[in-house]
C-alpha cells in the first residue's frame, strides 16, 4: 500500500510539469528591459556573479566528491591487502 | 515462430487474468479515481479549465499504465515464471512482444471506460473524430507501453522496482504525453483542427517505431545475465 | 589516458584563465547588456553536457552489445558529468532568464529539453545506486533510450512552445560576430577540455573501484 502511494506521489509530482504550461500572469511576451516599469528592473551584476560562482562551486564540489571516493577506495584496498598478507594463503 | 510465441505469451497472460480479473479491475478503478481527483482539483465554479480533458485522459493512462506494468511483472516475479520463459527455446524479443501486447490490451480496456467517462464529466466532444482519437490512443499507448514493458522487465530483479519505474519511465515518455495531449486537444477544439492533430499523430507514430525497434534490439542483451 | 592528465589540467587551467578577460572585454549585447555575459559559460555547459551524452550513449551501447566493462565505466562517468554540467546550465539559465525575460522559467524549448535529458540521467545515477544487482545493464538501457528520445523531446517541446509567444535571446553569433566569437569559442574549448579532464578523473576512480571489487571477490575464494 505504501509503495503504491509512493509511486503515485512521485508520478504526480513529475507529471505536474506539463500542467504548468501557462505563462505567468505578469508577462505574456518578451518585453525588452527598457519597456519594463521601474519597479521591475533588477540589477544584473549579482545574477551574473552568482552564475559564475555557481559554476565554480559545482566544479570544486564534484572534484572533491571524486577525490573523497578515490581516497576511500585506496584505503579499502590497503586494508584488504593487509588482511591477505596477515591471513596469508 | 516469432508471432506464435508472442501470441502464446499473450494467451497465457490472458488465461491467468480472466480467472480473477485482478489487474484489469484494480487499474481501471485506479484510473477512475485519478480522473476524479483531477476533477476536484481543477474544476472551479463548475467549469474545468480549457484543455483539461485531454490532459487528464493522458495522465490517467500514464498512471494506470505504470501500475499495470508493475503488477503484471510482479506476478511473473512472484511465480518465478520469468526464468522459465527465458529458458524456453523461443526468440526472446518474441517474449517482449507478447508482454507488450498484453499491456496494450489492458490499457485499451481502461481507455474504453476512461474516454466516455471524461467526455461525460467534462462535457468534452470526445467522439467527434472517433477514428483519429482511436489512432492517438493506440499509438500513444503503444509508445508508453513499449518503453514501460522494457523497463519493468529489467527492473524485476531490483529491490526498488516500484519507485524506480516511474522515475525511469516518465522523463522518457514526456514527448508521448505532449503529442498525445496536444493532438487530442486539437481534435477536441471547435472545429476539430485535423492538420495539427495529424502532425502530432505522425510524430507519435515515429516514436512508436523508434521505441519498439530499440526495445526489440536491446531486450536480448538486457535479459541475459 | 593517465599520462594525458597533467597536460590536460594545464590546458584547461590556461583556457579558464584567459576566458574571463575575453568575456569582460566582449561587447555588450544591445538589449540585454551585462546579463547576457552569462551566455559565455551557459552555452559551453550545454556543449559539455552533450559531449557527455555522446560518450554515455556510445559507452552504453558498447557495454550492452559487446560486454565491455571499460565502456560501462566511461558511460557511468559521463552520466555523472552530464548531471554536473547540466546542473550548471540549468542554474545559469534561469538566472539569465530572470533578468532578461523577467521570469525564472518560461518553458523555453532548449531549457525544457535539457531539463528532461538531465532528469533522465539523474534517473540513470539513481538506478546505478539503488537498482541492486544487474543495475549496470538497466542503466545502460536508460542511457540509450534517453539519447534516442532527445530529438523527439526537442521537436515536440518546440512545437508545443510555438503556441506560446516566442523569445529569442541568443545573439546570432555566426552571422554577426561583433567580437563575441572569441570569448565564446575560448569558453567552449575550455569546457570541452574540462569535460575530458573530469572524465579521465572519474574513469580512473571507476577503474580503482572495479579493481577493489575484483580483489574482494578473489579474497572470498
Amino acid at each position: 500500500m505504501m509503495r503504491r502511494l509512493s509511486i503515485a506521489l512521485v508520478s504526480m509530482l513529475l507529471a505536474a510539469a506539463p500542467l504548468l504550461a501557462q505563462a505567468p500572469a505578469g508577462q505574456s511576451e518578451f518585453v525588452p528591459v527598457n519597456g519594463l516599469p521601474e519597479s521591475e528592473k533588477l540589477p544584473a551584476a549579482p545574477l551574473l556573479v552568482v552564475a559564475y560562482a555557481v559554476f565554480l562551486v559545482l566544479m570544486v564540489f564534484y572534484v572533491w566528491t571524486v577525490w573523497r571516493r578515490l581516497n576511500k577506495v585506496e584505503a579499502d584496498m590497503r586494508a584488504l591487502e593487509q588482511r591477505t598478507a596477515k591471513g596469508g594463503r | 515462430m516469432f508471432l506464435r510465441t508472442s501470441l502464446l505469451v499473450l494467451r497465457k497472460d490472458f488465461a491467468i487474468e480472466v480467472k480473477t480479473l485482478e489487474i484489469v479491475m484494480t487499474t481501471l478503478f485506479f484510473a477512475v479515481a485519478c480522473v476524479l481527483v483531477f476533477s476536484f482539483a481543477f474544476v472551479k465554479e463548475g467549469q474545468a479549465p480549457p484543455d483539461a480533458a485531454p490532459a487528464i485522459l493522458w495522465i490517467a493512462v500514464a498512471f494506470s499504465g505504470t501500475l499495470a506494468l508493475g503488477r503484471t511483472f510482479e506476478r511473473e516475479r512472484y511465480a518465478e515464471t520469468l526464468r522459465a520463459l527465458l529458458l524456453a527455446p523461443a526468440p526472446r524479443p518474441a517474449l517482449y512482444v507478447g508482454k507488450l501486447l498484453g499491456i496494450v490490451v489492458l490499457l485499451a480496456l481502461d481507455e474504453l471506460i476512461l474516454v466516455p467517462l471524461i467526455a461525460f464529466l467534462f462535457g468534452a466532444p470526445m467522439f467527434v473524430r472517433p477514428l483519429l482519437l482511436a489512432a492517438f490512443l493506440a499509438c500513444g499507448t503503444t509508445a508508453f507501453a513499449a518503453v514501460g514493458t522494457l523497463f519493468a522487465a529489467m527492473l524485476m530483479r531490483s529491490r526498488t522496482r516500484d519507485v524506480l519505474l516511474p522515475i525511469l519511465l516518465y522523463p522518457v515518455t514526456v514527448p508521448v504525453i505532449i503529442c498525445g495531449v496536444r493532438g487530442t486537444a486539437a481534435l477536441l477544439s471547435t472545429p476539430p483542427d485535423e492538420p495539427t492533430a495529424k502532425m502530432w499523430l505522425a510524430i507519435l507514430f515515429a516514436m512508436d517505431v523508434v521505441f519498439v525497434t530499440l526495445a526489440l534490439w536491446t531486450f536480448e542483451p538486457l535479459m541475459s545475465e | 589516458m593517465k599520462k594525458l592528465f597533467g597536460p590536460l589540467a594545464i590546458v584547461a587551467a590556461a583556457l579558464f584563465a584567459i576566458a574571463p578577460f575575453l568575456i569582460a572585454n566582449a561587447p555588450y549585447e544591445s538589449t540585454m547588456l551585462l546579463i547576457q555575459k552569462i551566455f559565455y559559460f551557459h552555452v559551453p555547459s550545454w556543449v559539455g553536457m552533450y559531449c557527455g551524452l555522446v560518450v554515455a550513449a556510445a559507452g552504453s551501447l558498447w557495454y550492452l552489445f559487446k560486454g565491455s566493462k571499460a565502456a560501462d565505466r566511461y558511460a557511468a562517468s559521463a552520466a555523472e558529468l552530464i548531471v554536473v554540467f547540466g546542473l550548471n546550465g540549468l542554474i545559469s539559465g534561469p538566472l539569465w532568464a530572470r533578468k532578461a525575460w523577467g521570469v525564472w522559467w518560461q518553458w523555453d524549448v532548449k531549457l525544457t529539453s535539457a531539463l528532461l535529458l538531465w532528469l533522465m540521467f539523474v534517473a540513470y545515477l539513481l538506478v546505478r545506486k539503488y537498482g541492486g544487482p544487474g543495475s549496470e545493464k538497466l542503466a545502460a538501457a536508460v542511457a540509450i533510450f534517453g539519447a534516442a528520445v532527445s530529438p523527439f523531446v526537442y521537436v515536440s517541446v518546440n512545437i508545443w512552445r510555438t503556441m506560446h509567444p516566442k523569445t529569442s535571446v541568443v545573439p546570432d553569433i555566426i552571422k554577426n560576430p561583433q567580437g563575441m566569437a572569441a570569448p565564446l569559442l575560448v569558453s567552449m574549448a575550455a569546457f570541452v577540455v574540462l569535460f575530458v579532464l573530469l572524465l579521465n578523473l572519474r574513469v580512473a576512480l571507476a577503474e580503482r573501484q572495479d579493481a577493489l571489487d575484483e580483489l574482494y571477490l578473489a579474497h572470498e575464494d
